[in-house]
């Protein structure tokens, strides 16, 4: 398919007026204002347990923490800095009631201030342009070193990282809407390289850098730290489940978007294990939209009109990720009964990484990012202006949303519910953008093929299947495959799923180009075509099962 | 929190039926004023004439209209209490005056059915869950309103009218909408519980108008209290695998919207849909009792879909699919009667 190459002039020119550099460089100001508000968010919510309780109860988690799960990022004052407050706790038990009370809040305030200074990340202008540099740099010349043969390739500049990545939806609309208003960008999440290509697409879009959560383990390693912190990464640590950690984790997100942050929530919470589009979204974090948004409609005032937030769906695409064998297994091994499971994870030294990135990035695997359409905070869909629309098209005040008896009002338990209601809607539009390939659909003919001659058996049962029992008659594969495309095509046109370009070639070479991208870099691919071309060969049932799993949901199974 | 005048804004009340007249009334006595709602201007006309509705007395603070802009414009709760067959409708002409802020508790105890060309469901295309919806669900399609709940429970109109003792359970996801249900409804002689299982609440008031049209039935032919207390029973059992299949959960179901609901309507000559049943066990053809009736008796329509949807979604319901045939004269009732005489069930209690 030709395109025509379309650049993206910045939105705001100057990085100076950035919000996240501006966040940046008001560090500490920011963090003692999000310290404060975690501890007034804290004293409001009380779980039946006093002060003390809870903090005897953070001490002794993260002393075990501590003790059980250290990691290189840590910082090395960790473990003196619980005793000490352990012991403080215990010297001030004696104290009368009103003195003890002021140690425990004193107390309470030192957790949530060193949490926060640890969740802050600390954006730097210059390594982004450096980080944006390399990559998009960087990778141009991996590809063209690749594509383009010969030496001085290297320097070519015939082809661009755009070429590669197909950006289709949007994009205009998440530009504007990122002039007006705050944008909270959603993603499906597949792989570790995902925050890195949201990073180019959002750099490539002209976008102001993004805010987003990163899993603190992914700070262990140089590299990645290098471009996650000047990529405007803050740092989740999930082995921390304290209360008070999350409250100051959610507090630090929900303060920044009202400072007009742009931040990216991979909703899913993690990499999507089974490989089915996520179905159940992480509400904590998405919950921080919707106080975000009710605050500001708060704190409005007629000169200062309240900032909207935007929910903007997105949905990456490729025919292959890198960790499907391990995210498989890990998924299996969840489910139930995978007894062979071993640890096993692609992102432990940089070398593997790198040879994965120059596979990923210069042999010919598509890759296509989708911009969804904008939603505000209860998944209504929002013009390029920032107006709301209910379903028959009308205009709503999202304000209306949290007024009752005419006033603002904070509700817990209605937020709750609005966020649920929203990550329902982010769920549909994921399937409505889920791109999908040839390769998505050969491997799920391939699997509900097996399935059905073998009606009696289990998944697990049937993930071990012998090899005589792992071929299929072509002609068989592409009846079945035509079938489904076409169910398939008849979803498009109702605009329930969208499919790539070259679902619309001949079945047989849609089925040829599936057949050779699906884990077209796994050691074993889940499918080839046998020499003859009269059979279709299985050879990993696992990653089969993965890939199968990502066009789950929209029952095509029953024309099978 | 103090039961009486909750709401300064008037509260909207949408059908001037009779359990929409007695809603009406029960939430004038505790608030400041009421708008109720009929879309027929000469009903509004004659209500304010005599000041009464289907021989109910109308409160002197019950303002009458037949605009949905005034009572969109003017009040924050709305409750509608209208035919099922109509819902839809109403929501969309109601819609462009409704607002987020605005809460919605309906009281219909029927299934929206959204099937543009009848003619087009068969067996390659059966009739299925998406062209079934609940009210709460017509609410949220047909309108920006989300926060949305429902009433059900033993509240047969007549005896609310005459100021007997009654209690119903208000149901949403939102612990607003319980609260402000039973803020603007909790009286002395009724009593309000709340629950979050809103799509099981509707449920129970649903599938109950079934059972109620079979207890008709048996009543109609004398079978005796053994008979119905029989039938109940195992009408209930009947209602808990239907709203399984739906999503509902059983709890739901043996509660006041549930059990509570069945035992009135399934023992009172006041309930509509009971008198449908005991018509047709007297020899009468379903057209002639529904035309002679004045208000709709949901139980009828909700047959109907159970039935095909039963077949669908492969649930057993031995009860509404002879109903279906007693209604669609393919079986008399006393065949019927016999018929379930002799159904094998199998385990009394498989759903706990």
């Amino acid at each position: 398919m030709s395109r025509k190459k379309v650049k993206y002039p910045e939105i705001i020119p100057r990085t100076q007026q950035w919000p996240i550099v501006q966040l940046a460089k008001h560090r500490k100001e920011f963090i003692e204002e999000a310290s404060a508000e975690t501890f007034n968010n804290l004293q409001k919510i009380t779980r039946g347990r006093s002060l003390r309780e809870e903090l005897e109860m953070t001490v002794y988690r993260e002393k075990l923490r501590v003790k059980s799960n250290p990691w290189r990022v840590d910082p090395k004052d960790d473990k003196p800095f619980w005793l000490n407050i352990q012991k403080r706790l215990l010297d001030s038990h004696q104290l009368p009631k009103e003195e003890s009370k002021e140690v425990e809040e004193k107390i309470l305030k030192e957790i949530i201030y060193r949490y926060t200074d640890e969740i802050a990340g600390s954006f730097r202008r210059n390594s982004y342009r450096f980080a944006k540099k390399f990559i998009t740099f960087g990778f141009a010349r991996l590809l063209n070193a690749a594509r383009v043969k010969g030496f001085t390739s290297l320097f070519s500049r015939q082809l661009d990282l755009d070429d590669k990545i197909n950006i289709q939806g949007q994009p205009e609309h998440i530009r504007k809407l990122a002039k007006i208003g705050t944008v909270v960008m959603v993603p499906t999440h597949f792989s570790n390289l995902d925050s890195i290509l949201i990073g180019w697409v959002i750099q490539f879009l002209g976008l102001p850098a993004f805010l987003y959560g990163a899993g603190l383990n992914l700070f262990n390693l140089k590299v990645f730290a290098y471009f996650m912190n000047s990529l405007g990464a803050y740092k989740v640590d999930r082995r921390k489940k304290n209360p008070v950690y999350l409250e100051a984790l959610k507090t630090y997100s929900s303060l920044a978007l009202r400072k007009g942050c742009h931040s990216l929530f991979f909703p899913g919470g993690t990499r999507s294990r089974s490989g089915h589009i996520e179905k159940s979204l992480k509400l904590g974090l998405l919950g921080t939209t919707v106080e975000a948004q009710r605050i500001a409609f708060q704190e409005e005032s007629s000169d200062k009109p309240a900032r909207k937030i935007f929910v903007v769906p997105v949905v990456l695409n490729y025919h292959f990720t890198l960790e499907a064998p391990s995210l498989i297994n890990d998924h299996l091994k969840a489910t139930g009964q995978e007894r062979y499971y071993k640890e096993n994870d692609e992102f432990t030294t940089s070398y593997r990484i790198a040879t994965f990135l120059f596979k990923f990035f210069t042999k010919g695997s598509d890759i296509s990012v989708t911009i969804g359409k904008g939603m505000d905070i209860l998944g209504n869909y929002v013009t390029d202006e920032g107006v709301s629309l209910d379903a028959n098209g009308n205009a709503i005040d999202s304000r209306d949303y949290f007024v009752s008896a005419g006033k603002i009002t904070f509700d817990k338990q209605r937020e709750q519910e609005y966020v649920r209601i929203l990550a329902k809607r982010i769920v549909e539009e994921f399937h409505k953008h889920n791109r999908v390939f040839a390769s998505h659909l050969v491997a799920f003919v391939a699997f509900k093929i097996l399935q059905r001659k073998n009606p009696k058996l289990d998944l697990y049962s049937l993930l071990r299947l012998h090899d005589e029992d792992l071929e299929i008659d072509y002609l068989e594969f592409k009846k079945d495959y035509k079938k489904l495309r076409k169910r398939l095509m008849k979803l498009y046109r109702k605009q329930k799923v969208d499919v790539a370009g070259h679902m619309k070639y001949k079945a047989d070479e849609s089925i040829e180009l599936g057949v050779k991208n699906v884990g077209m870099y796994h050691a074993q691919r889940p499918l080839i075509k046998s020499k003859d071309g009269n059979k279709i060969i299985v050879q990993d049932m696992n990653t089969l099962y993965y890939y199968h799993n990502r066009m789950d949901g929209y029952e095509l199974e029953k024309h099978l | 929190m103090s039961s009486k005048s909750t709401s300064k804004k008037p509260i909207g009340v949408i059908g001037a039926g009779s359990f929409g007249t007695a809603m009406a009334n029960i939430l004038a006595e505790n608030n400041q004023s009421v708008i109720l709602y009929s879309h027929r201007p000469e009903r509004v006309k004659a209500m304010g004439e005599t000041r009464s509705s289907g021989g109910q007395k109308l409160q002197d603070n019950i303002l009458l209209t037949n605009s949905f802009e005034e009572i969109g414009n003017n009040c924050e709760v709305i409750f509608p209490i209208v035919p099922s067959a109509n819902f839809r409708t109403m929501i969309k002409g109601l819609s462009p005056f409704l607002k987020p802020y605005h809460i919605l508790i309906h009281g219909t105890k029927g299934f929206d059915l959204n099937v543009t060309d009848p003619s087009k469901i068969d067996a390659q295309n059966p009739l299925s869950r998406d062209h079934v919806r609940t009210m709460s669900e017509v609410i949220l399609e047909e309108s920006s309103v989300v926060r949305v709940g429902c009433l059900a429970g033993p509240n047969l109109a007549t005896e609310i009218s005459e100021r007997k003792p009654a209690a119903t359970v208000v149901a949403s996801h939102f612990d607003e909408v319980i609260r402000v249900g039973q803020s603007l409804l909790r009286s002395d002689r009724f009593l309000i519980y709340g629950s979050n299982d809103l799509i099981g609440i509707e449920l129970c008031g649903i599938l109950k108008n079934i059972i109620a049209v079979g207890a008709g039935t048996i009543a109609g032919l004398k079978l005796g209290d053994n008979a119905r207390a029989l039938f109940i029973s195992r009408g209930l059992v009947e209602m808990v695998h239907i709203g399984k299949a739906f999503g509902g959960n059983a709890q739901a179901f043996l509660g006041l919207a549930g059990v509570g609901d069945l035992i009135a309507t399934s023992a009172s000559s006041l309930s509509r849909n009971y008198t449908v049943g005991f018509r047709l066990a007297q020899g009468e053809v379903i057209s002639d009792i529904i035309d002679s009736m004045e208000e709709v008796a949901e139980g009828v329509k909700t047959i109907n879909i159970i039935n095909k949807l039963s077949k669908t979604y492969k649930v057993r319901c031995p009860i509404t699919e002879t109903l279906y045939r007693i209604i669609n004269k393919e079986m008399t009732v006393n065949d019927a009667h016999k018929y379930l005489m002799k159904f094998p069930f199998r385990a009394e209690i498989d759903f706990i």
